[in-house]
């Protein structure tokens, strides 16, 4: 207990370390109006750093997606502070916010949100295209960081003709196509069967993990904690404590072979 | 991004199909249906069309249309001879026939006399015979269309004899005219054997056709002309819009066709429209998707813009491929003949297929652009 709350009260230290990448202090979200207003972040604290991987676990219904969501210049806050890479994402319109998460995110979906007629390198090359590359050259890179992610053989195929784990790791690969600084997954593994999932993290903190990236996981996935650096406890809308992943499992990196049952 | 939205659209073929289909069919319906209007607005001219040396008509005040003329006074010929700065001016007999063939094949026509000494009024295409073959006795020239309806199956030729209202006729020449409104089957021959062959008796003539003299125009030599006489002149022109105008206003033709083509439209719409926001909402997550990755707006309505422009692309090029295929398919058959796809009509259309996509997609657009980014992480 006294661990965790030191660890939090680090938390609470000015950002100095040019590694945290994001900022959040005492964030406040409520949704709806008179009395059906929920008031989901009640003054919400989080901090994530580049070269590591952030979980942000919690009861259903806590705000970790509304938190993310946040986080991720998707979704704007009532009150506090929210700096991502030195930015203040409330001072930006909503053109600034659109194109500042094309430059610097990366997002994975539980429902892995591919377009259904477009191939596993089409998909994946669309943050290429969307920032100005060719189709092809665009897709010329995906195509590469399918590859990385075990998924050479089928870049040509539609989501259709993929598995699940398959689906999601080429949503990672889109999520990394263009290098961004920060990735935010919501439940990455939760519409995966337990093998599926494990391999799927392992080959994100594969691809994702650099010394310059930031991972945000949201999960619910036990299973999948020892792929964490730090785990952070949400509960009715603000973090009840931070804690250490078990690095020596996540540090090593873990074998195609060991992570099939 | 273009070939991204093309892709997605290329992707689902049963929608794209669905959609393309519907601006073909729109534009299909729409092209045939407002060129059949438009030629059969033409052939409601076709008779002032086919006088081309004469650039007045003189009628009773009554008339309204080549359609339906009231008979005026013989000497009423004279008089208009007499108005100044009518170059010439010479009668014209229109009306109906009932035509027999000796196989006993029983036709309805519309019968024309022109002047029995100048034969001013007969159109100068013979494919058959001569102008001059009309002075033989019984001569009647008729046009290839009322030929072959009255003979299917054989060749054009001269010399058959007809029975027109029971009297005896003989085609001598074949006259490449228009068919006209009232029928198929039109039949040039002398006032005098017009008359006979109808209603004899005084009084009978349905249209003076007269030629302003060199260098007046023909509006002004009508207005003369009106002024001088208790009858009614108008140009050439002025009476061709005025038969259009006729029918237009007293027939239901421009309301049935107007029908079809506000349904064809209509259907457009509802196809287009229904396919594409089915296509639309199986995307919009994937389109929230798009957004959170930081799409903007513009470009998420560009695609949309893109995809709308393809279907209506492709659709119309289908379904103009295939009206003119229909009105090439049937420039042989004479029901039909003298019905074209005009350029206009197809430019018209092409506005109207545009339209069409673009109303039936505004509903789709709006989900698109209003569609919230953080959507895409609820279940
Ligand atoms: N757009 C919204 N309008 C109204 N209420 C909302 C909205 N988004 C979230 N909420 C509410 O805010 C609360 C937190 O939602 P959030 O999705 O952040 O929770 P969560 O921790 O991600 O839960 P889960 O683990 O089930 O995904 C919930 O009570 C939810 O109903
Ligand atoms: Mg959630």
């Amino acid at each position: 207990m006294t661990s965790t709350s030191m660890q939090h009260s680090q938390m609470h230290a000015p950002p100095a370390e040019s590694d945290v990448v994001v900022v959040c202090r005492s964030i406040k979200k409520s949704f709806g109006e008179g009395q059906a207003r929920v008031r989901v972040l009640r003054g919400t604290d989080f901090d994530a750093k580049a070269g590591e991987m952030t979980f942000l676990v919690g009861p259903s219904g806590c705000g970790k997606t509304t938190l993310i969501s946040i986080i991720g210049a998707i979704l704007s806050c009532d009150g506090g502070d929210i700096r991502v890479l030195g930015d203040d994402l409330r001072r930006m319109r909503n053109g600034q916010l659109a194109d500042f998460r094309l430059d610097n995110f990366g997002f994975i979906f539980q429902q892995f949100n591919l377009l259904p007629a477009l191939n596993a390198a089409e998909n994946a090359a669309i943050p290429l295209v969307a920032r100005g590359y060719s189709t092809r050259k665009a897709e010329g890179i995906a195509s590469e960081m399918l590859e990385k992610l075990g998924l050479g053989e089928h870049t040509r195929k539609i989501p259709a003709q993929l598995s699940g784990g398959q689906q999601q790791r080429v949503a990672i690969a889109r999520a990394l196509v263009h290098s961004p600084r920060i990735v935010i997954c919501d439940e990455p593994t939760a519409s995966l069967d337990a093998a599926s999932g494990q391999r799927v993290m392992e080959l994100l903190r594969d691809a994702a993990m650099d010394h310059e990236r930031a991972v945000i996981v949201v999960t619910h996935d036990d299973r999948i904690f020892r792929f964490a650096d730090r785990i952070a406890h949400m509960a009715d809308g603000t973090i009840s404590k931070v804690e250490r992943g078990k690095l020596e499992s996540s540090k090593t990196p873990v074998t195609p072979k060991d992570a099939i049952p | 991004m273009i070939t991204t939205a093309l892709r997605m659209l290329i992707g689902d073929k049963t929608k794209l199909l669905g959609l393309i289909f519907g601006v073909a069919f729109s534009t299909l319906l729409i092209c045939q249906q407002v060129s059949i209007f438009v030629g059969l607005l033409g052939r409601a001219s076709s008779v002032i069309n086919d006088v081309r040396s004469a650039d007045i008509w003189v009628m009773d005040p009554s008339v309204r249309t080549i359609d339906a003329s009231h008979p005026m006074r013989d000497t009423e010929l004279s008089r208009v001879r007499g108005v100044e700065g009518v170059a010439w001016a010479v009668p014209l007999f229109k009306s109906q026939v009932q035509v027999r063939t000796r196989e006993g094949r029983l036709e309805n026509a519309v019968i024309l006399g022109v002047d029995d000494t100048s034969l001013i009024g007969v159109p100068n295409e013979f494919l058959l015979g001569s102008v001059e073959d009309l002075a033989l006795p019984d001569a009647i020239a008729i046009n290839p269309a009322g030929f072959r309806l009255l003979f299917p199956g054989a060749e054009l030729d001269v010399g058959r004899e007809l029975e027109l209202n029971d009297r005896r006729a003989r085609i001598v020449a074949i006259i490449d005219a228009a068919p006209a409104f009232a029928a198929n089957l039109t039949i040039y021959t002398r006032y005098s054997l017009a008359t006979t062959y109808t209603n004899p008796g005084r009084n009978v003539m349905s249209f003076i056709i007269a030629r302003s003299a060199d260098g007046l125009a023909p509006e002004v030599v009508a207005q003369n002309i009106t002024d001088r006489t208790d009858l009614k002149a108008v140009s050439s022109s002025a009476f061709r819009t005025e038969s259009i105008k006729y029918i237009i206003e007293n027939t239901g033709i421009p309301v049935s066709f107007g029908t079809v083509v506000i349904l064809g439209a209509i259907i457009g719409v509802a196809i287009v429209g229904l396919t594409f926001n089915q296509f639309i909402m199986e995307n919009l997550k994937q389109y929230a998707a798009l957004k959170a990755i930081g799409l903007k707006n513009r470009r998420l309505l560009a695609m949309t813009l893109w995809q709308a422009g393809f279907v209506c692309i492709i659709g119309y090029g289908l379904g103009l491929g295939a009206a003119v295929l229909f009105f090439r398919s049937t420039a042989e058959v004479d029901a039909l003949r003298g019905f074209y796809l005009l350029p206009e009509v197809a430019g018209g259309v092409a506005v109207l297929a545009a339209v069409i996509v673009l109303l039936s997609t505004l509903v789709s657009m709006r989900r698109v652009l209003t569609v919230d980014p953080a959507t895409v992480f609820r279940g």
